[in-house]
C-alpha cells in the first residue's frame, strides 16, 4: 500500500479524506486504483494530473517505480509557457 | 560503456559562451519567420472577427463575398466539425465561432482571396446577423450568481454548490492548522490585490501558409511546437496525423502564447476549399484582440507573522478569468503562491472563472507571478510594519531542502536559500539609494518539467556531427543542444550543428513550454551521443580484435582501456565516421523519451525605483536578478532569459494592461496604447547565476526561461512603497494611479 496526499479540494471527492491509501508499485497502478477505489476522482484524472514522488514531480511516466515507504503526492496536470 | 550516475561537474564546453549559431542570420535579415514563406499561387487569407463582445451569431450570409471576383473560399463554423473531446472543441471554437461570439475579435468568418486588397473588400460583404447579449470582463463581475452566462455547462466537479454559473474549477492547497497559526501572529495583515492581464508581446506576428489537396496537408507557421500544431490541426481537420506535415518557422518570441493554434485551422480549412495554398498573417490588432493574453486576477491575501519575523500562518484567495473558455491556471498560481515559504499552516484556493475576453494562453510562469506578487507585497509590507529586514526575513522563513512545500510535495535538492544568501552578499543590496528612490525584493519559483522528446544524432563521414530535434528555438537551444552533444563526445562546439526539424523527421516532441527544452532534450542529446559512442567503441573493437569493453572514449577518441587491452594507437572521431561503410554502415545515436525529473526553480530579484513625486512615473534605477539554473549550459542565453523575463515582469508591473471600455470591447489594441518596456526605460538588467545541480539531469541543467518573469511584480510595488511611501494593491502602477495614490496621502 501507498499512501497518496491529495489536494485539498479534491477530499469532497473522497468522503473527506486529503489522505488515501491504494495498492500501486507504479504511477499507472496509482492512478487505476484511485479511480477504482474513489470513482468521484475519475474526471479530474482524466483530464490529467502529475504525481510528485519522493519529491520530484512526474506528468505521465505509468512505469515510474513507487516503492510502499515512496511520499506521493497528487498534483494537477503541469504545463508552462 | 557505464557511465557516472552522479551528476557531472567537470565540463569543458558546457559553461562557455560559443558564439550563436543564428546569430547572423538574424541581425542581417536572413531568418526565415512565420511570414516570410510564399509559394506560388498562393491566395491570402483574412479574418472576420466579432464587433460585439458577446453576441449569438444568427446567421452569416457569405453568398456577396463569395461572389466577388478573386475570391476563392469563404468559411465558417459550418466547415467544421464539432469535435467531441472538450479540449479540442474550444481550441476550435476559439480559432471560428459556432453559435455564439464570445468576445469582442473572436472570428466569425474567413476569406481566401487572391490578394489583400480583395481579402479584405470580400469581409465587408460578410452579412453576420447578430443578437447582442450581456457581458462581462471583470472577474470579480463574472464570479458573482447574476452574471451575464459566458457559456453554460461548463463548470468541472470541483466547484462548490452556490457559485456563480461562470465558475468553472476551483482547487485548495495547503496543510496545517491556520486558526492556532494566525493566532501565535503577533501581526496579521489581510489585503486585496487586482492585477489586469497582460499580453506576452511577441514581435513576431501570428502567421502560417498552409496547403490541402487529397487529404494531405503541409503547414509552415510560426510557433513553439510544430508537433502540437499538427495534433490540433489533424484533430479539427478529420484527417490522419501523418498526412499532415508542420514545419516550424524561425520564431520572433513566444514566451507560452505560441504553444496554441489561432489561424492554422483557418488556412487549412480554406486551403481544402479553395484547393490554393493559403497565407494567413495576423495584424498586432489581431493579435491583442485574439490570441492569448494572461488571466487576470482579484486576490485576497492574509498572513500572519511574529514580531521577530517568522510567518506562523499565510491563506490566498485566488480569482482568475481566463476568457470565454475553462482554463486552470489559477491552479498553477495557487501552487506556487507560497512555494517559497517553509510554513505550518498554510492554504491555498483558486476559482476560474469565464469572461467574454480571448481565450489566455499561457505565459511564461503561468499563474504564478501575480500570486506571488500579492503575497510577497504583504510579506514585506509585514516587514515595514514590524521594522525587519525584508531578506532576512526571507531567509529566515525560506524553503529549504526537505520543506514540506505548500502545494504538498517535500522539497529535495533547491537553491532558494542559496540564491537569498547571494542577494544579501551582493553590493547591490548595501547600496545608497537617492530622494524618491526605494529598494524591493520578492522571491520567485516555477516547477518547470521535461516531457515527450526525440532526438536523432548521426555521424557525418568526415567526423562532424549532426543533431536533429523537434522544438523551436526560442532561447537558445540550438546552441545548448549542440553543446551538450560537443561535451558527451568530446569534440569542439563548432564541429557540430543542430537543426530543428519537421514533424515527419522526428517523433512526437511535446511542446517548447515549462523551461524543458535545454533539460529535456539535452539530456535525450545526452544519451543520444552516449548511444553513438558505444556503437563507435564496438566498431573500434572489431578493428582490434579485443572486447568491447576494453575501449572507452575519451576527448573524442576511442582508447584501449588499458595496458591488457592492447597497445593500439587511438583512433578519433573522423577515423572512425571514415571508414563507417568499411566496419558496418552509418554510425548514429538517437533517444526518445518522456523526461521526467525536472527541477523546480527558484530567484530573487532586488530592484531600485525612483518615483517621480510631480508625474507618478516610476523610473527602474538599478536591477539584479539572482537564480538557481542548476547548470548554466550557455550563461550568455541564461543570463538572457534572466533579463528578458525581468523586463517582462518590469512592464507588468509598471504599464502593462488589457483596457476594457463598458462595451466590452479592447481600447488598447496596439504598442502605441499599451506600453512595453522598450531599452531606454531600462537600465542593464544585472544577473548573478547561481548552480546548484539538478539530481534529475545529467549535467545538473534546470529550466531557466520562466521563474524570471516571477519576482519583478512584487520587487517594483515593494520598490515603490518604500520611494513614495504609499502601497498600491493592483497592477500595472501606471503614473496616474501612483500620483492619485501619492495626492490622497498628501
Amino acid at each position: 500500500m501507498v499512501t497518496v496526499t491529495l489536494w485539498g479540494s479534491l477530499r469532497d471527492l473522497t468522503d473527506g479524506q486529503e489522505v488515501v491509501e491504494v495498492e500501486a508499485s507504479n504511477f499507472k497502478e496509482l492512478l487505476d486504483a484511485l479511480q477504482r477505489d474513489h470513482p468521484a476522482l475519475g474526471p479530474q484524472i482524466k483530464r490529467g494530473v502529475s504525481v510528485a514522488i519522493d519529491g520530484r514531480v512526474y506528468r505521465n511516466s505509468w512505469f515510474t517505480e513507487i516503492r510502499p515507504d515512496s511520499e506521493v503526492v497528487l498534483m494537477p496536470y503541469m504545463k508552462g509557457g | 560503456m557505464n557511465y557516472p550516475v552522479k551528476t557531472k561537474t567537470d565540463f569543458k564546453v558546457v559553461g562557455t559562451r560559443v558564439p550563436r549559431p543564428d546569430g547572423v542570420d538574424k541581425v542581417t535579415g536572413r531568418a526565415l519567420y512565420g511570414a516570410d514563406f510564399s509559394v506560388p499561387g498562393m491566395l491570402i487569407g483574412s479574418v472576420l472577427r466579432s464587433p460585439h463582445a458577446h453576441a449569438r451569431i444568427k446567421s452569416i450570409d457569405t453568398s456577396a463575398a463569395e461572389a466577388l471576383p478573386g475570391v476563392k473560399a469563404v468559411v465558417t463554423s459550418a466547415d467544421f466539425g464539432v469535435p467531441e473531446d472538450d479540449f479540442l472543441r474550444d481550441v476550435q471554437d476559439n480559432c471560428m465561432a459556432r453559435g455564439k461570439a464570445l468576445y469582442h475579435g473572436h472570428a466569425v468568418a474567413a476569406v481566401a482571396a487572391k490578394d489583400a486588397q480583395t481579402a479584405r473588400a470580400a469581409l465587408k460583404l460578410i452579412k453576420v446577423d447578430y443578437e447582442v447579449l450581456p457581458h462581462v470582463t471583470d472577474v470579480d463581475a463574472a464570479m458573482a450568481a447574476d452574471a451575464p452566462v459566458v457559456q453554460e455547462g461548463r463548470a468541472d466537479e470541483s466547484v462548490p454548490a452556490g457559485s456563480g454559473p461562470n465558475v468553472t474549477n476551483f482547487h485548495e492547497f495547503g496543510h496545517g492548522d491556520l486558526e492556532a497559526g494566525f493566532a501565535r501572529a503577533d501581526l496579521v495583515l489581510e489585503r486585496s490585490f487586482k492585477t489586469e492581464a497582460t499580453h506576452q508581446g511577441y514581435i513576431e506576428p501570428h502567421a502560417c501558409l498552409a496547403t490541402m489537396s487529397a487529404g494531405r496537408g503541409e503547414l509552415w507557421c510560426c510557433t513553439q511546437g510544430q508537433f502540437m500544431v499538427r495534433e490540433l490541426c489533424a484533430g479539427i481537420m478529420q484527417m490522419d496525423a501523418s498526412q499532415l506535415r508542420v514545419t516550424a518557422s524561425e520564431i520572433g518570441g513566444g514566451f507560452g502564447g505560441k504553444t496554441t493554434v489561432f489561424i492554422e485551422p483557418v488556412a487549412l480549412a480554406l486551403s481544402r476549399k479553395s484547393g490554393r495554398p493559403v497565407k494567413i498573417v495576423m495584424t498586432r490588432d489581431e493579435i491583442f484582440r485574439a490570441t492569448g493574453p494572461t488571466i487576470s486576477s482579484s486576490m485576497d491575501i492574509k498572513i500572519g507573522m511574529t514580531k521577530d519575523g517568522r510567518i506562523t500562518a499565510a491563506d490566498a484567495q485566488l480569482r482568475y478569468q481566463g476568457g470565454a473558455f475553462p482554463c486552470q491556471t489559477v491552479s498553477f498560481g495557487a501552487q506556487a503562491a507560497f512555494a517559497a515559504y517553509d510554513l505550518e499552516a498554510v492554504r491555498a484556493q483558486g476559482w476560474n472563472a469565464l469572461t467574454n475576453r480571448p481565450k489566455e494562453a499561457a505565459y511564461r510562469a503561468p499563474g504564478a507571478p501575480v500570486a506571488i506578487y500579492a503575497v510577497e507585497s504583504v510579506v514585506d509590507e509585514l516587514c515595514q510594519e514590524l521594522n525587519l529586514d525584508p531578506l532576512d526575513v526571507r531567509l529566515l522563513n525560506a524553503a529549504r531542502d526537505g520543506t514540506k512545500a505548500s502545494y504538498g510535495p517535500t522539497f529535495d535538492q533547491i537553491g532558494l536559500v542559496a540564491t537569498l544568501e547571494a542577494a544579501k552578499a551582493h553590493p547591490h543590496y548595501s547600496a545608497p539609494l537617492g530622494e524618491n528612490q526605494g529598494r524591493g525584493l520578492s522571491c520567485g519559483f516555477w516547477f518547470n518539467f521535461g516531457g515527450n522528446t526525440c532526438v536523432s544524432l548521426n555521424l557525418n563521414s568526415d567526423g562532424t556531427v549532426g543533431v536533429t530535434e523537434g522544438n523551436p528555438d526560442i532561447g537558445g537551444s540550438r546552441a545548448s543542444i549542440s553543446m551538450m552533444a560537443a561535451e558527451e563526445l568530446g569534440i569542439p562546439y563548432d564541429k557540430v550543428r543542430t537543426v530543428i526539424t519537421d514533424t515527419n523527421s522526428l517523433g512526437h516532441n511535446d511542446v517548447t513550454d515549462g523551461s524543458r527544452v535545454t533539460f529535456a532534450v539535452g539530456m535525450a542529446t545526452i544519451k543520444a551521443a552516449r548511444a553513438a559512442i558505444e556503437e563507435m567503441c564496438a566498431r573500434v573493437a572489431k578493428i582490434w580484435g579485443i572486447d568491447e569493453d576494453a575501449v572507452y572514449w575519451e576527448d573524442g577518441y576511442a582508447k584501449p582501456s588499458g595496458p591488457n587491452a592492447g597497445n593500439f594507437e587511438p583512433m578519433s572521431i573522423a577515423e572512425i565516421a571514415a571508414i563507417a561503410s568499411e566496419t558496418g554502415g552509418p554510425i548514429a545515436g538517437h533517444h526518445e523519451v518522456n523526461a521526467e525529473g525536472a527541477g523546480v526553480s527558484f530567484g530573487v530579484h532586488l530592484a531600485d525605483v525612483e518615483v517621480d513625486p510631480e508625474t507618478g512615473a516610476t523610473k527602474v534605477v538599478r536591477y539584479t536578478v539572482f537564480q538557481d539554473a542548476g547548470k548554466a549550459v550557455h550563461p550568455d542565453y541564461v543570463e538572457g532569459q534572466m533579463q528578458g523575463g525581468s523586463v517582462q515582469g518590469i512592464g507588468w508591473a509598471l504599464n502593462e494592461e488589457y483596457i476594457y471600455g463598458e462595451d466590452g470591447k479592447l481600447q488598447n489594441a496596439g504598442f502605441l496604447d499599451y506600453r512595453v518596456p522598450v531599452a531606454s526605460d531600462l537600465p542593464m538588467i544585472d544577473t548573478v547565476i547561481l548552480e546548484i545541480p539538478n539530481p534529475g539531469h545529467p549535467y545538473g541543467v534546470r529550466g531557466v526561461g520562466e521563474t524570471s518573469i516571477v519576482p519583478p511584480l512584487a520587487a517594483l510595488s515593494n520598490a515603490v512603497s518604500r520611494a513614495a511611501g504609499i502601497r498600491l494593491h493592483e497592477l500595472p502602477m501606471s503614473p496616474p494611479k501612483i500620483l492619485k495614490a501619492m495626492m490622497s496621502k498628501g
